[in-house]
């Protein structure tokens, strides 16, 4: 277990560490905005993971996974805003956030234990949308999520008096809104990835995997593959929820159009460009997805500038554009993903 | 007379019009290594499909260590003790051999997420004995070398010995092979034949599903024959060997 982190293991730590340490502070050279991105980059590792368990290891194609997302957030929204005049502490929330996402995950999972691929991600799509369709409903006749309006002055994660929005010295260091956030989303991340990688070496992640490969054989051997599918949606389900909670607090603000089919799209897309069922390749593939476009927003536009005298693409067209390559890319010369598991390398060359 | 493990009574299923099983009724004796055979389209794998729960019988049913046999659930059949194992290998393609065997621990193993989660010391015992028993059955069937091979990377006949481990590892008290030695040359039906007796040896009851008849006569104590979904005799492959209506069901009367 933990093979890819045991390797010449404490100077790779040690480097690791330093590395995740200085990462807001240099980001924060560019500026308050890159560390955001970066923040949002372990916010969408935290999204990837967990839909990895759904896709990755018991291979249920969800491509509604945005809405245990959005299920967490909005779960926040209400009990930590004037909205309600609630302002529940952190530790209750992202609890409550993650039960609720988890209920909605069985939900979801109950009516589409026999279908399986497209069949399945075509109700996951409708479910992805229904949620967000009621979000967007539900200001009338009781206001409940306020509509397209979203909700707006949430609180932000606080311990106490310690408040992780805003400015504040911490042993000398004068740390930003952002910066703090990122020092909680890594701890939130590491815990992530530490129960990902047990998972995937236990009994439930093997059986995960037996019914990815054959249920019917899963069947035959004794795994009980309706409560061991609802399992993988649950569990897939409330990362996704606590993933919401934190967004909501970060934000400070949640409306419907944050968790559009676009969303599910590009955290499936995390999970297949970066090698599914590969805890690495994931978090791989939720990076590069989420810096890229960053990078291109803030460099394509100066460089034609620079080169052309003028803007010659609109740097949000050119994103999609290079998106939809990238993807067709992958797919033709790495279909296993960027960074597949070794397992899967070995079987792709083994056909080679 | 030997402890009856399964009996089959009036066992009956149709798809349709056509009459897969018409009252199949067998009993299985603990111990023993029993046969069933029959022409192709007889009826065999759909009587075994019934047994283990893939499909639910139009009429009659099982009773299985003295209590009924639920046909609701086929991983209900895996928990009373039924194993079996497929005509085309059903193997978990992309895991190890060591992982499928594992798998198969399933069934008798406890640990749930909040186990793994935590990965508290009854966990970590629990998952330290399923690899040693898993290690163990892959000894057993003499394929321990090809432990962290994928699954679909093994020989044919590696294949078919894997998908026999994985089966023993959940413990059946009767083992359903439905042909294992499909496909399989001289020298690899020899060596089946010799982990088919060990396994019966250790305690195991047997039920065996064949083509090659050379191999049923000469391994099984009883033998039953299915033609057109009906059951034409049950008995000491001897004299099954000698009954004219099993003549005639092969060659056509």
């Amino acid at each position: 277990m933990m093979k890819w982190l045991a390797p010449r293991s404490a100077i790779g730590i040690v480097l690791i560490t330093a590395a995740l340490i200085a990462l807001p502070f240099v980001a924060a050279l560019g500026g308050q905005a890159w560390v955001r991105i970066v923040n949002f980059a372990i916010l969408y590792i935290f999204l990837a993971l967990g839909l990895n368990i759904v896709v990755g290891y018991a291979g249920l194609l969800d491509l509604g996974y945005i809405a245990f997302y959005a299920v967490g957030a909005y779960t926040w929204a209400l009990l930590a805003s004037p909205h309600f005049g609630l302002h529940w502490p952190f530790w209750a929330i992202l609890p409550i956030g993650a039960v609720i996402a988890c209920f909605f995950g069985v939900l979801l999972g109950s009516p589409t234990l026999k279908l399986r691929g497209d069949y399945l991600a075509i109700v996951t799509l409708g479910f992805g949308e229904i949620v967000r369709i009621f979000l967007n409903n539900l200001n009338a006749p009781i206001n409940v999520t306020n509509g397209p309006q979203g909700i707006t002055l949430i609180d932000p994660v606080a311990i106490g008096s310690f408040r992780f929005s805003g400015g504040s010295e911490i042993l000398g260091i004068s740390l930003s809104g952002p910066q703090k956030y990122y020092f909680l989303l890594v701890a939130l991340a590491i815990f992530v990835i530490i129960i990902n990688l047990r998972l995937q070496h236990s009994r439930i992640g093997r059986a995960w995997q037996a019914i990815r490969e054959d249920e019917i054989a899963a069947k035959a051997v004794g795994i009980n593959t309706r409560n061991i599918k609802l399992l993988a949606f649950a569990m897939g389900a409330s990362f996704g929820g606590i993933a919401g909670g934190i967004f909501s607090a970060m934000q400070g603000f949640v409306s419907p159009e944050s968790f559009s089919l676009i969303e599910s799209i590009m955290i499936l897309a995390m999970v297949v460009l970066g090698g599914m069922g590969h805890i690495p390749g994931v978090i791989l593939g939720a990076v590069l997805l989420t810096v890229l476009p960053e990078v291109l927003r803030y460099g394509v536009g100066p460089l034609q500038v620079a080169v052309f005298g003028k803007m010659l693409i609109d740097p949000e067209s050119l994103r999609m554009l290079i998106f939809g390559l990238a993807l067709v890319l992958v797919m033709r010369f790495k279909p296993a993903g960027l960074w597949p598991s070794p397992e899967r390398k070995r079987e792709l060359q083994g056909d080679a | 007379m030997a402890e009856v493990l399964l009996e089959a009574k009036a066992v009956a299923k149709h798809f349709g019009g056509v009459k897969a099983l018409r009252d199949v009724s067998l009993t299985i004796r603990k111990g023993e290594i029993y046969g069933l055979i029959g022409p192709n389209g007889a009826g065999k794998t759909t009587f075994f499909n019934c047994m283990t729960g893939l499909y639910v019988p139009d009429g009659g049913g099982f009773t299985f260590a003295g209590a009924p046999l639920l046909a609701d659930a086929p991983h209900r059949a895996a928990e009373r003790g039924i194993a079996r194992t497929f005509q085309n290998i059903r193997l978990f393609a992309n895991m190890t051999a060591l992982e499928n065997v594992m798998v198969g621990r399933h069934v008798r193993t406890r640990a749930g997420v909040f186990g793994a989660m935590l990965l508290n010391a009854a966990t970590r015992e629990e998952e330290a004995a399923i690899r040693r028993r898993a290690v163990e059955l892959l000894h057993y069937v003499d394929i321990a070398g090809r432990a962290d091979d994928l699954a679909k990377n093994l020989s044919y006949g590696d294949q078919r010995r894997l998908e026999i481990a994985r089966a023993l590892a959940t413990e059946p008290g009767l083992l359903c092979l439905d042909e294992p030695a499909a496909g399989m040359n001289a020298t690899e039906t020899a060596e089946l034949r010799r982990l088919i007796d060990g396994i019966r040896r250790d305690g195991k009851t047997v039920l065996l599903i064949e083509h090659d008849v050379k191999l049923v006569m000469g391994l099984c104590d009883r033998v039953a024959v299915l033609d057109y979904g009906a059951l034409l005799v049950e008995d000491a492959p001897a004299v099954v060997q000698k009954d004219q209506r099993v003549i005639e069901a092969y060659l056509g009367a």
